[in-house]
């Protein structure tokens, strides 16, 4: 889960539901113990939110404009910023973050056209869609262990590819610098297409049948039917699953990164979250990491406003 | 008619194809665990036509799993358990009390929801440190209670929602006080709610690695996920023993999504359709 089940983020129709709704019967209710228990209630989560995000966010922040070591920090305004920023490993682990967001609408493509024939499997589909989710919730560890073998150079991939006669695709999955991302984004879609599959499944059955057998009667080809009828009214939990994944990949791929390449060969297949882990924990540079902490939490800030902002605009929010 | 059956058997074939994707690479940890290294390096592919029993015995005996395992059993209980009461404490007044910073409260929640938690590791292993609580695993069970809550709390918020107010009102009039009618009312309504919550959290917190690796750094204190990252290092030229632990490790998983399966998929599209 991988990190899993964790990359669950609100779908936003349901956002709009939370916020306040202040009532007179709230006010009845005031009565009596009404007026303590809410915050006593309260408090316990509070205190959790404040110790674990409330406080880190901002001592990241700060640390961002020390530099020395954890025992003997000294202010130095943005340094950091230009240090990492033209730290040429930074770069290439940025990148290679920037290469793993192709990952998103490749699984996004096969997580749909899969649910798509899901869909119109009338018996068995859910015992497909048992199996299809089972690498989902599966360790990162144990997965990414099984793959670094997988995908050695005399492993199992590349000597399917030989018993097919496609000797000329069977490469060096993980001794190339070129390769080793990609070859972590494959087992990144490998591990997350469930999800996709059983998101895109939900959203299939919510859709009113009318519309669609409207179209068949219209004499509407399977494909134009997809394209045209389908795929519009699943807009929205396409979106979420594209900005789900898009944030996956920014950040919680350091598992699959550790295990499988170890960031190499060299640093070839490092990534933000490697960086800031050897850079805080292996070389004890808290400015450095805390800096490239904060560029992160940026850029995933970033991602998360355009998807609310694009909602806003069209009104859906 | 003969087009639409092959269609359907087209259907077929590419779910089964991606069936055999799926499930091929726990098979392969389970073939590779059950060969002598030999085997392996002669064969890495092949079927193992001489199963042998003796890795999972060796990575036992040659491995803290055991204590790892209780390790990760330990923390994934406490974790899950009180992350689930505080999130039910905290819905509960979300949703059925009024209280200054509610508003603030559930904004907050929302945008901790996307803060990866690489970002926060820094500043928590110091704070760790200076409270002395460094390499225990007290220190990964507070850190995971609060990476839970935030998704927690929007979840329950919005399944205590679907609670009926005139039955908390009703229990209000009878004078009930909120926390007898949270624990013995609005709890055993919202079951099957608060038991996908505990299957997705538990998932979470058995599987995470990076808040473990860094905060977990003696043998002895490791859960399974971080004592195996950690173990490739050493043990890496063995292959069968060190996939014999990866499988292990899996087994918790597979049986908590065989029994519950229906609650995994539930919690994974809470908040999707109209």
């Amino acid at each position: 889960m991988t990190q899993l089940s964790r990359e669950m983020v609100p779908a936003p129709e349901t956002v709009v539901t939370l916020r306040s709704r202040p009532s007179r019967r709230a006010a009845r209710r005031r009565r009596g113990s009404g007026r303590l228990w809410p915050y006593l209630f309260a408090l316990p989560a509070l205190a959790v939110l404040g110790l674990v995000f409330a406080y880190p966010l901002v001592a990241v922040v700060r640390d961002s404009f020390y530099s020395g070591t954890a025992s003997n920090l000294s202010f130095s305004g943005l340094s950091n910023y230009h240090l990492v920023l033209s730290n040429p490993i930074f770069i290439q682990s940025l990148l290679n973050n920037l290469r793993l967001l192709t990952t998103v609408p490749v699984m996004t493509v096969i997580a749909l056209i899969i649910a798509l024939v899901l869909n119109e499997i009338v018996r068995g589909w859910k015992a497909y869609r048992f199996i299809v989710f089972i690498p989902y919730i599966l360790p990162a560890v144990a997965m990414g262990l099984a793959f670094s073998y997988i995908l050695q150079q005399n492993g199992s991939l590349n000597s399917l590819l030989g018993d097919l006669h496609l000797r000329a695709l069977a490469l060096d999955w993980l001794g190339s610098e070129q390769i080793s991302i990609y070859s972590v984004g494959g087992v990144i879609v490998w591990q997350q297409l469930g999800f996709g599959i059983v998101l895109f499944t939900a959203g299939l059955l919510s859709l009113p049948q009318e519309v669609i057998e409207a179209s068949v009667v219209d004499g509407a080809s399977w494909w134009q039917r997809q394209l045209y009828v389908v795929l519009p009214q699943l807009r929205r939990v396409i979106e979420l699953f594209v900005v789900l994944q898009a944030i996956t990949v920014l950040s919680w791929v350091f598992t699959y990164v550790y295990v499988i390449t170890h960031g190499g060969p060299g640093t070839s297949s490092s990534v933000m979250t490697y960086y800031i882990w050897q850079n805080g924990f292996e070389f004890g540079a808290v400015g450095i990491a805390s800096t490239a902490a904060v560029i992160l939490l940026a850029m995933a800030g970033v991602l998360i406003t355009i998807y609310v902002t694009l909602r806003v605009r069209r009104g859906d929010l | 008619m003969i087009a639409s059956g092959t269609r359907a058997a087209m259907r077929h074939i590419i779910m089964v194809l991606l069936s055999l994707v799926s499930l091929y690479p726990i098979w392969f940890t389970l073939q590779t665990a059950l060969k002598s290294q030999r085997t392996f390096v002669l064969a890495p592919v092949a079927l193992p036509l001489h199963p042998t029993f003796a890795n999972f015995g060796n990575v036992l005996a040659q491995t803290p799993l055991l204590t790892w395992t209780v390790n990760s059993v330990v923390v994934t209980v406490s974790a899950v358990a009180a992350s689930v009461v505080l999130a039910l404490l905290a819905s509960f007044a979300l949703v059925f009390g009024t209280f200054r910073g509610r508003a603030a409260l559930l904004r907050a929640d929302l945008v901790f929801m996307v803060v990866p938690p690489v970002v926060l590791l820094l500043p928590m292993f110091t704070l760790m440190l200076t409270i002395h609580l460094f390499n225990t695993l007290e220190s990964v069970i507070i850190f995971y209670v609060g990476l839970n809550l935030p998704f927690s709390i929007f979840f329950l918020v919005n399944f205590l929602r679907t609670v009926p107010r005139e039955i908390v009102e009703a229990g209000t009039m009878d004078g009930c006080s909120p926390w007898r009618l949270l624990w013995q009312i609005v709890t055993p309504m919202a079951g099957a709610g608060v038991f996908t919550l505990v299957v997705v959290n538990a998932v979470y917190v058995w599987n995470e690695t990076l808040v473990a690796l860094v905060f977990l750094q003696s043998q002895g204190k490791r859960t399974l996920m971080a004592g195996l990252a950690e173990y490739v290092g050493r043990f890496g030229s063995n292959e069968p023993l060190i996939l014999a632990g990866a499988f292990l490790s899996m087994i918790p998983m597979l049986l908590l999504y065989f029994a519950g399966q229906r609650f995994f998929i539930r919690g994974l599209t809470a908040g999707i359709g109209k």
